[in-house]
């Protein structure tokens, strides 16, 4: 088929610019790459089902029809833009509530197995083997369970 | 059949319930469902075992992978599903005594252990490969919970984890042995498997696969370890799950198996060399041990390697022997636990040093004790002796195997049988004696009904012992199983004075000087070998997943996407170099004038929302560039997406606003340095990348689209002329079903993190105006409660208020002729989710409100529900899953209506847009409303 060269450059700079702003730190400048990343991507499908035609709808208009599937897959792309974006903005509201600005922080968790990692020692869930034997009721529960057998 | 498998389920489900009400007598309740099993099954198993005619109880499930919930009921799996039925009530029974009242764990207690029986009896009954399996591995993880009982104690929590570690991994090595031994047999039935018996190098791997699976949950050397810590379990679940019935498991594979594959190679010395190795290993760690439970539990790792030994050798006689010594382990263990339990609940100990003159203060318990303990040893005249004696004439007259190999098999079987006798000695006299210097033990008299399971299932050892002329024919059904070998096995207390019989005697005197020569031992460490390499590798794995973890989470969001976007660019963009040169282009400007202008619209304002230091200005960049994307859409015969992107572009761009009003109006600095023209690089490479890949697979459209046919469908079966929404609730509406899904979730999200912890009363996070009923009947617009008058325009809330209702309606409207006109579920939702933002817009939160006097969950939940029903009401039916179908309905005076039934399902679509457009006013709206008040008044 034949490249239609203005959609194209539509696409290559609405993904550029989108995937220029999402590396950034702050989360409202993330949030408008994404909107960005997505519209370009809604584009690409476009592109990518074929050359134009009239709408995918019987009996409307003559001539050859454009490709419906890739159109039902962009439309919810498009809702689902919606409520992840909200969901993002939800997230930088939130980030500000809390520190005042919407930058995204590095993540604690992820320093300290770092540090972890550095000192050569296990995970903070790892139970080491010691010699404590597992039973049934407590450590010190026998003298309270003598007490309350049943009569 | 498999109603008794249900009834267990159910009676599992329903026991929580049970113990609320009944408290402990639940389960007398609960003992009734296996007690019922054991008669119904009774008079079946009778008849199984005397003919040796198995019943079959074919249950289709997954036909097409052959996984099918077939049972059947061998000679075998009859005997094993008895014990299990059987010994289950009996525990069941007693753990009405067991347990204090009011036992806060009772509840989760009985569900997982009815659930249990439940699943073992599953197991020994399934007669396909993947039905065992799926009950091999319930029973693993109800043992887990049984084990971790008490989860406080850290030591409870690593033994029910490796318990559960060890046995997973064997269940799986074994779902792979079973998988291909039904691929080289050609069935998934078990006994379609056994029957076929292939052989190859292929079969041998898969056989020894499923060894692991049983060596590993029958507790065998080397994973033997996980079984003593098992004993962190409260005694019934020792007393049934490790020692009648999950640790069977694997001997009773090993059973099952052995008529087909016991001669492949490998097989036999392998089962020998564990079996023995963890009999003379079990016996004698159980010799050093001080608690009674943890006796038990070494000894029956002892006990679990000599039935290895013999149904492992798989000749008909050592087949013979094998099952009638599981049956009186089964017996005599299950006894000995449950006395141990009294024992400890009675005297509040089970340390057998501590322990002092029981014998005169329990006699009863004593009695039991002594001929459970001497039908363990090998005593005549009870259960353990004759099936011993079996076992060793079995040995004795062995030639199938080479000759050095069989007199070593019963060396150490007899050096196994010696430490039996040992430790036996040492559990009754520890328990029982009186020892010099020490007070007697003070003890609660046990009520009679805790004592009655334990001596009712000390009388079946006694029993057993002389019933042998009867049991006899009833094992060797089974046993017929296998090629006759010239040997007759039977169950009898006299043989005659042949070397069984000095065997045994051998066995009682060695075994009782060794019981007196190590009365003092004590074991050192209570950890064995195995468990420290156990716990060595796991902690390796664990530093492992710190190290890696550690390099590669460096905990940067820019990193992590950099790097995504950098594989991006380097390795489908290689492919893409390489592939550029063989790809014809053609390439033309744009379909018409407008393309160029609006693609050249959208380039600027892309652009410009990067360079744009002001949040509220790249806002409303990012909206021209959605625009113009609509426009595009409407260019290119995408009426439906041009629609849908029009009205979400506005939605998110009024969002955007709603947040940030209270958001600094600038982003904060940031320094023109290299990290930004790294980012400014990154981001053109993979514009230009992505454009390559556009470029690439638009020219690669050669083939003629999947949609191509969808258009006559979608008209004949789908009731619709648009195809693009039938697609969406027709054609491909799982996909739809998915993405509601997700748009639930992401409404959920935002309202949980607008109304987390900020509104502090009681109220949930997401309810709605409380007392907005007595509002509306006082005033026509509300925004009057919040907001002063110079801040109101009450021509806009006027008019809000009379076009509402318009625009609720052509949001319907859109939603139903969507089927046939652009439109559909999610532009209907859209449009009214537009009415109530400009309700909000105009008169606040209260007006929100006042418009949509629901929860935005109900409505998420109502609408997701709806769409979930549409797919499921087919099926019931009789249609596929989604089937749509139209139906004509009569309407007086108005003729007939059309109905597509899909419109269900678009009405799903429809109710769960409009629950995510209220959320977000809800929470983005109203919910930063109310923080922006509070933190005046909080100034003020």
């Amino acid at each position: 088929m034949t490249l239609n060269l203005s959609l194209i450059a539509a696409i290559t700079v609405l993904i550029a610019c989108g995937a220029t702003l999402v590396l950034e730190r702050s989360l409202t400048r993330v949030l408008i790459g994404f909107v960005l990343l997505g519209n370009g991507i809604n584009l690409l499908f476009l592109v990518s089902s074929g050359d134009p035609g009239r709408a995918p709808i019987v009996g409307l208009g003559e001539g050859p029809m454009a490709d419906p599937l890739p159109q039902a897959m962009a439309l919810t792309a498009i809702v689902i833009t919606l409520g992840t974006t909200a969901f993002g903005l939800a997230l930088a509201y939130r980030a500000w509530q809390l520190t005042g600005h919407d930058d995204v922080q590095d993540d604690l968790e992820d320093d300290l197995i770092r540090r972890r990692a550095d000192l050569d020692s296990t995970s903070t869930t790892f139970d080491e083997i010691d010699d404590e034997m597992p039973d049934e009721d407590g450590s010190d529960a026998h003298e309270e369970s003598s007490g309350a057998v049943p009569s | 059949m498999t109603t008794l498998l249900a009834l267990h389920l159910l009676a599992a489900g329903f026991s929580p319930v049970m113990v609320r009400l009944l408290d402990r007598r639940a389960f007398w309740v609960l003992a009734l469902v296996p007690a019922a099993s054991f008669a119904w099954l009774l008079p079946r198993v009778d008849d199984v075992t005397t003919t040796g005619e198995s019943i079959d109880y074919p249950i289709r499930w997954v036909s097409t992978i052959g996984l099918e919930l077939d049972l059947t009921l061998s000679p075998l799996s009859g005997i094993l599903a008895l014990l299990v039925t059987g010994v289950g009530a009996i525990v069941l029974f007693y753990c009405a005594w067991y347990f204090k009242p009011g036992d806060p764990e009772m509840w989760r207690f009985t569900g997982v252990f009815v659930a249990f029986a439940g699943s073992m009896l599953g197991l020994v009954l399934s007669d396909n490969v993947f039905g065992l399996y799926v009950f091999w591995e319930l029973t693993t993880v109800l043992s887990y919970l049984l084990i971790g009982h008490n989860p406080e104690r850290q030591a409870n929590r690593r033994a029910a984890m490796n318990a559960l570690i060890v046995t997973t991994f064997g269940g799986l090595a074994m779902l792979g042995g079973l998988a291909m031994l039904a691929h080289e047999a050609g069935t998934t039935s078990l006994t379609g498997v056994v029957q076929a018996a292939p052989t190859g190098p292929a079969v041998t791997v898969a056989v020894f696969l499923v060894l692991i699976g049983a060596v590993s949950k029958s507790a065998l050397v080397p994973f033997h370890f996980w079984l003593p810590g098992a004993m962190a379990a409260p005694t019934p679940v020792s007393a049934y799950l490790h020692a009648a019935a999950m640790v069977k498991a694997g001997v009773f594979l090993i059973a099952l198996l052995a008529p087909g594959f016991a001669n492949i190679p490998g097989w036999r010395p392998l089962l020998i060399t564990l079996g023995v190795a963890t009999m003379v290993i079990g016996g004698a760690t159980a010799l050093r041990q001080v608690d009674a439970k943890l006796l038990l539990a070494h000894g029956t790792i002892s006990q679990l390697g000599f039935l290895t030994v013999l149904v492992g050798i798989g000749t008909r006689e050592t087949a013979f022997a094998g099952v009638a010594m599981l049956v009186a382990h089964a017996l005599f263990k299950s006894t000995l636990f449950l006395l141990v339990g009294v024992v400890d609940r009675s005297t509040g100990t089970r340390d057998i040093t501590e322990l002092s003159g029981l014998a005169r203060r329990m006699p009863w318990v004593l009695v039991a004790m002594v001929l459970a303990g001497a039908s363990m040893a090998g005593l005549p005249p009870l259960f353990g002796f004759t099936a011993k004696e079996t076992a060793f004439t079995s040995l004795v007259e062995l030639d199938d195997i080479p000759q050095y190999g069989a007199v070593m098999t019963t060396v150490g079987v007899v050096l196994g049988s010696i430490l039996t006798v040992a430790y036996t000695s040492r559990l009754v006299w520890g328990l029982f004696s009186t020892k010099p210097g020490s007070e007697d033990t003070s003890v609660v008299r046990p009520p009679v009904g805790f004592l009655a399971g334990p001596l009712l299932l000390a009388s079946t050892c006694v029993l057993g012992g002389f019933a042998g002329h009867w049991i006899t024919p009833r094992i060797a059904t089974h046993a017929e199983t296998f090629a006759p070998d010239g040997h007759e096995a039977k169950l009898a207390l006299w043989h005659g004075v042949n070397l069984p019989l000095w065997l045994s005697v051998i066995c009682i005197v060695a075994g009782g000087a060794l019981f007196v020569s190590t009365q003092r031992a004590r074991a050192t460490s209570r950890h064995q070998l195995s468990e420290l390499g156990f716990s060595a590798a796991v902690r390796a794995v664990d530093r492992l997943a710190v190290e890696v973890t550690g390099r590669t989470q460096r905990g940067s969001l820019p990193i992590y996407l950099g790097i995504i976007f950098l594989v991006l660019i380097t390795l489908p963009g290689t492919a893409l170099v390489l592939a550029w040169s063989s790809v014809d282009f053609d390439v033309k400007v744009a379909d018409n004038p407008l393309q160029v202008a609006v693609a050249t619209l959208i380039i600027v304002a892309a652009v410009l929302t990067v360079r744009s230091r002001r949040r509220l200005r790249a806002v409303l960049l990012v909206g021209v560039t959605g625009y113009g994307t609509a426009l595009l859409f409407v260019a290119h015969g995408a009426p439906d997406l041009a629609l849908t992107q029009v009205l979400v572009e506005t939605f998110l761009l009024v969002t955007f606003v709603l947040v940030l009003r209270r958001i600094p109006p600038f982003f904060s600095d940031r320094p023109f340095n290299v990290s930004r023209w790294v980012r400014v690089a990154v981001g053109a490479l993979t514009g230009l990348t992505v454009a390559g890949f556009v470029m690439v697979a638009a020219s690669a459209r050669t083939a003629t689209p999947d949609s191509a046919g969808f258009a006559a469908p979608a008209v004949e079966f789908g009731g619709g002329r648009n195809i693009v929404n039938v697609t969406l609730v027709d054609i491909r509406a799982w996909d739809t079903l998915g993405e509601l899904s997700v748009l639930v979730v992401a409404a959920t999200g935002v309202a949980s993190l607008i109304f987390l912890l900020t509104d502090r009363s009681a109220r949930p996070g997401r309810a709605l105006a409380a007392d907005n009923s007595t509002r509306r009947t006082r005033s026509w617009v509300t925004s009057r409660q919040h907001l002063s008058d110079e801040r109101r325009s009450v021509v806009l809330e006027t008019v809000t208020r009379l076009l509402f209702h318009v625009i609720l309606v052509v949001s319907v409207y859109v939603m139903l002729v969507g089927h046939n006109l652009p439109g559909g579920g999610f532009a209907g939702g859209l449009i009214a989710g537009l009415g109530l933002m400009v309700r909000y817009l105009s008169g606040g939160r209260e007006e929100l409100d006042a418009s949509a006097p629901i929860d935005a969950g109900t409505l998420l939940g109502l609408g997701l529900a709806t769409a979930a029903l549409s797919g499921i009401v087919p099926t019931l039916l009789g249609g596929g899953v989604l089937q749509s179908a139209a139906v004509d309905i009569p309407i007086p005076l108005l003729g007939e209506l059309h109905l597509v039934t899909s419109v269900f399902f678009d009405i799903g679509v429809y109710l769960v847009v409009i629950g995510l457009a209220l959320d977000v006013l809800r929470s983005l709206g109203g919910g930063i409303d109310r923080h922006s008040t509070a933190g005046e008044e909080a100034i003020a």
